[in-house]
Formats: structure tokens, sequence, C-alpha cells
């Protein structure tokens, strides 16, 4: 059976039901199971269900402890470890590149690396340039890793539990403000394929590649371009590796136009990427040059008042595309979009401070 | 120490040494193509230790691994493919020198990260545990890897969780050409300072076989018996360069003098001499294992070189485990 449930209930889901069909996963993460609010809801009640053994807290030691997760892992354990920022995965970078991305190649597939590391990207709320970085391109950048970005609550519940499944390092990426949206998922066990990218929305005039919380400034994007008779194709990318380069092209062959609309900075990044796999597999065949819709090459500010101005938003979407088409820009107003919640969060309900 | 095991320490000793100075032999051909951390002069410390361990015990280790692979049962013919760069290397060729692995012996890997693994083994450690198994694991690591973070995050949770790991501090007073003078106060012992974390911490000699054996013994006991995790420090010297075949006393950050005095106490060449000394074995018997030594390493070593490099089609393969 399939009902409506939000994107953190999904993720308990699938984190459940492994938990339940494998004895050999268990979670850990610094306040996993001491956090009252239970990691935004995502671990709630487990340590109850399955134990102090196997969802556990830890010490203030990023990089050790995801050393220990490797070496638990190569011993048969299927660990998950959780950051509540992504900035403090950033502790562990060298276990999770030297170590754990290269660990099966580097030993000539002797060993398998099943390990999930859970991360959660910032953003409003004033936190600022060390809670709401999105580093997706740094992890992506590394042969080896997987990384994945659920958008809706489907996928986060499927993709959760293909990596729980999958015998590599895969960095789950959760977005902040997606943890509360809706959306259906199914009871029971199902997967997402890991690398397999989805049309959110066809269309034929434009192609619209996004990651993560992108996707839904992007559909609203493309509601409000189709007013105007410009049919967009919304790619949810889903993986940034692998990367489902068949399924971006297809698209892109099809429409002849692409814009790449990623929640991270502009040069080096995902973006970028997707720019230059169309430029190099689909020159000749494009009608307008690539656009990019993507933070400016700065760090993320606290304030709302210049964070308003830092993160792209649906009329820049939409701006992107009007000038692939050469139409002329249009305003917020003109669109009509009225912001009834501030900028700075995800929704009406949400009163901080995360 | 009965007369079979010290015999079997010092057969297992002279192996190691005489593979090392093989491959000090051999390294100036240019076809070991991959950088090499010898262990000569510190062989006691890997069989001593390995020694007091079962095969499923598992073992994790550093750059200088060559002596610890072999001491924990390691394929000689599968190191030196590795080292060669063939397909027939315990890693098909594509780890080198720095990532010796064979997990029918339980060991489980090396890394040139300094520091690396030493969370790797406690998570090994950590994951016997879940899994209710009684095994041992063995953390490899220098005097260098105590100055990492990660050596400290992983002494802490290992106390924390009372794992059956033993760390087994080689120091061999360098890293690379830095002195521990430069790197850490010379009024303190490492092991006196990781003791600070809570468990026991002990010093011994790292040039005395039996002296690492019966330490290890006891510590590998108590973890298995699920009494928590021991640390021991061994001072030992590296008599090579740190990474190559050569002597580099000319260079300037050891003295002759002090290289002199530590070659005194060569560690196999100590208990030959007292294996003579009580009488456990005769000259003609040590000549004897000699030559046999000389013939398995002969051999491969023809292996290696014979052995085929890896299709170009392996450099694709292994990016992921199915």
């Amino acid at each position: 059976m399939t009902r409506d449930l939000r994107f953190f209930q999904a993720i308990h889901e699938a984190t459940d039901l492994c938990m339940a069909r494998d004895p050999s996963v268990y979670l850990m993460g610094l306040h996993v199971p001491a956090d009252p609010k239970g990691i935004f809801g995502t671990v709630s009640g487990l340590q109850q269900k399955y134990g102090s053994d196997r969802v556990m807290d830890m010490p203030t030691s990023e990089n050790g402890m995801t050393g220990v997760a490797i070496g638990s892992a190569l011993v048969g354990m299927r660990p998950i470890m959780v950051h509540q920022r992504i900035e403090f995965a950033l502790l562990a970078v060298e276990q999770i590149i030297n170590q754990a991305a290269n660990w099966h190649y580097m030993f000539g597939g002797k060993d398998a690396m099943p390990l999930v590391i859970r991360m959660m990207i910032g953003r409003g709320w004033g936190q600022g340039p060390q809670h709401s970085q999105s580093l997706q391109a740094m992890f992506a950048h590394v042969p080896g890793l997987k990384v994945v970005m659920p958008v809706t609550p489907y996928d986060a519940k499927g993709l959760l539990i293909a990596a729980i499944e999958d015998n590599n390092p895969v960095i789950y990426l959760e977005h902040r403000w997606l943890h509360n949206i809706f959306g259906p998922v199914p009871e029971g066990h199902y997967t997402v394929p890991i690398g397999k990218a989805r049309t959110a929305r066809p269309g034929r005039d434009v192609t619209i590649v996004a990651t993560s919380y992108m996707v839904l400034e992007s559909l609203r994007a493309a509601d409000l371009l189709a007013r105007d008779g410009i049919e967009a194709e919304v790619v949810d990318v889903r993986s940034l590796r692998p990367l489902d380069t068949a399924h971006i092209l297809g698209s892109v062959q099809k429409t002849g136009r692409v814009l790449a609309v990623d929640g991270a900075w502009r040069s080096l990044g995902f973006a970028a990427e997707v720019l230059a796999l169309v430029a190099e597999r689909t020159y000749g065949t494009l009608k307008a040059a690539p656009q990019r819709v993507t933070f400016p090459d700065l760090p993320s500010p606290s304030t709302p008042a210049l964070a308003q101005h830092f993160y792209p938003r649906t009329v820049h979407i939409v701006n992107g595309v009007r000038t692939m088409l050469g139409l002329q820009e249009v305003t917020e107003a003109q669109l009509g979009i009225q912001h009834e919640t501030p900028l700075d969060v995800p929704d009406k309900a949400f009163t901080g401070p995360f | 120490m009965d007369a079979g095991l010290a015999r079997d320490l010092y057969f297992r000793m002279l192996r190691i040494r005489t593979v090392e100075e093989k491959i000090a032999e051999l390294y100036p051909e240019q076809q070991m193509r991959c950088p090499v951390h010898l262990s000569v002069g510190q062989e006691a410390v890997a069989v001593g230790v390995c020694a007091a361990l079962a095969s499923e015990d598992y073992a994790f280790s550093t750059h200088r691994s060559h002596a610890h692979y072999l001491a924990k049962g390691g394929n000689l013919k599968a190191m030196l493919g590795e080292l060669y760069g063939r397909v027939t290397g315990c890693c098909q060729g594509k780890g080198g020198s720095m990532h010796l692995v064979d997990r029918s012996v339980g060991f489980l890997g090396a890394v040139p990260i300094v520091g690396s693994t030493i969370p790797i083994g406690v998570g090994a450690a950590f994951g016997t545990l879940l899994r209710k198994e009684r095994r041992v694991t063995i953390v490899f690591l220098g005097d260098g890897a105590t100055e990492e973070g990660v050596f400290h995050e992983a002494v802490n949770f290992a106390v924390l969780k009372r794992l059956p790991v033993v760390f087994v501090c080689e120091n061999n007073f360098f890293s690379v050409y830095s002195s521990l003078d430069v790197r850490q106060p010379s009024t303190r012992e490492i092991y006196e300072l990781v003791r600070g974390y809570g468990l026991e911490s002990l010093q011994g000699d790292g040039n005395d076989v039996e002296a690492v054996y019966g330490l290890t013994k006891a510590a590998a006991e108590k973890a298995r018996a699920g009494r928590g995790p021991t640390f021991l420090e061994f001072k030992t010297y590296r008599w090579r360069e740190h990474c190559g075949p050569h002597y580099d006393n000319h260079v300037g950050y050891r003295s002759e003098q002090e290289f002199e005095e530590w070659k005194a106490r060569c560690p196999v060449a100590r208990l030959k001499q007292r294996l003579l000394q009580r009488g456990l074995v005769a000259q003609q018997d040590l000549d004897g294992v000699e030559a046999t030594l000389t013939d398995e390493i002969e051999a491969a070593v023809a292996f290696a070189k014979a052995s085929p490099f890896p299709d170009p089609q392996l450099l694709g393969a292994h990016l992921y485990a199915p």
C-alpha cells in the first residue's frame, strides 16, 4: 500500500526496515540516540527497538569513527553513519576518500566496503558558512564513492535501502529543506537503483538538469514557463556518481537546450560537469548555449538580508530558460510570485532554530 | 620458552631478513616500480607479535608492512608479485608494496597514510565483537602515528567499548627523516602517554623477539577473554632508508655511531646466539635452513618476474564491489 509520508519518515522507515531484515546493519552518529528530536525524526525510537549496540552514539571523533565503520564493514557489518551537517563529515574526509573509496580497488577487489554515510546540507536561519555548505561535487569527484541526493520521499526511502544493501561506500546527501515535504511512499521493501536519473516532468523545449532541493525550484519554474507555452523537461539526477549520462543526453538531444541547476558553487562543480558532458557529446545539435543556475562562488552568508541574494530561486531558473530562448528576463512580481514565508526557512511551520 | 618455538621465531625472522635483503639487492634493477619500505632491523616486532596470534586473528599494517605480512602468514609469491606489479600479486598489481592483503591469514590490509589503519583495525575489532566472534585484532603502528589525531580517537573508542584489540607501536625513532625528539617531548614515553586513556600500556625491547612474543601473548589472551585492549610499545631501529633499498647514514639525520649501536643489537643475530648458547640448534641445522630459504626466495622472485602484468582491462575493474 502506498500512502503519503514526509521525507524524514521515509528515511526512518528505510532504516527500520533494513535493520529488521539484516542484523549486520547498525546505525551510529553523534547524538543519534540522544537527540530529543531524533535527528529531524529520522532515527526516533530506533535505539529502543534495536538496542544500544545497533543504534549508538559515538565519541566526537568523526575521522576515527569513520575508520571504525570501515573496519566493521570489512568484517561483515553494514554501518550507517549520520552527520547532522555535511561539515562534520569534513573531519572524516581522510577516511572517506583515502580509505573507503579506494579500498576495494587498491586491494584488487578482495574486499567489499558496505558503508552508508548520511550527511545533511543546511540552509537558511542564519546557519552560515560552516553549517550550510553543499559539497556534493567534492564527494562525487572521487572514484569509488557513490553519491546520491534524493528529492522525493519515494526516492528517499528507495535510495536509502539501495545504499544500505550496496557493497560500496555511499554518500547519502539530505537537504534540510526536504525533510518535511510530503509524497507517496509504498510500504515494505523496494529499492531505487543508484545511478539512474528520473524525469520529474516531461517537456520538449529545454532540459533542466537539477539536484536535490533545486529539483523542486525547477518544477515550480517549469509550471511558470508552461504558462507562456514553454515546456521544460526537468531531470532529477538522483545519483551524482554514478551519473546517468544516457538519461541526461537523451533528454538534451530531444530538447536541444540544457540548463543545469545545482544548489552548490558554480565553478568546478556539478553544473559545470553537466555542461561539459553536454558540450562534449551533443555539440552541434544544441539550439542555444548551455546555461547554469548555481550559488555564486562565495561562502554562504548568515544574515537573511544577504542570504536571500545568495540562494538562486524559481525566478532565476525561469530567467535562465528565457535567456536561452532569447526572451526578456522577468521579475518575481511579473511572475506573480509572492513569498508568504520568509526566504530563509523551508516552510511556514518552521520556527527554528534549525 | 620451549625450543621448538624459539627456533621457529628465529627462522621466521631470518626468512623476513633474507627476503628484505633480496628486495634491496634487486630494487636497483628498476623492475619493482613502487616505493618499498624495508623492515630490516625491525623483524623481532613483526615475528614476536604474529607468532603469538592465531591464524584467524586479524592484523592491519602500515607502509612498512612486508615483515608484518610475512609474519602473519602472507604469501611470499603474492607479495613479490605485487611489488613487481604483476597480476599474480596479492592486489593484482593495483596496490604495490604499500597495500598488502591476505584475507586467508587474517591480514586485512596495509596503507601508507600514517595512522589511518588504526581506527579501521579498531572497527574490525568492534565488528568481531558485534558478531560475537572471539578474534583478536592487531594494529601495527609507528611512533609517528601516535601524533595523529585519529590514533587518539581510536584508542578512546577501543577503551570505551573494551574491544579485543592490541595496539603494537614499533618505535623506530624516525618519521621519515624527522627524529622523535623534534616531534615529541623527550621527557615523555609514548606508552606512558597512552596509559592515560585507561588501558594497560607496556613497553618492551623491540629487538628481543622472545620479549615481544611474551608481551603480545598476554595481551592477546586478555583481549580474547573480553578484558579489553592493550597498548604495547617496542623500541627498535630501522637500518635502511625510510623508503628505498639503501643505507642513508651519510645524509645527516642520524649518526653512524647510533646506527652501529643498534646494528650490534640485531634481533636475528641475537636470537641465533642464544639458540646456539642454549644448545637448541647446531650450526649445521642453521646452514641447512639458510640454504632452503635462499631457494624459496629465489623461486618466489622468479615466479614474480615470470608472471604476466595485468591486462589493460583490469584498469577499469574493481571500481565497485558487485
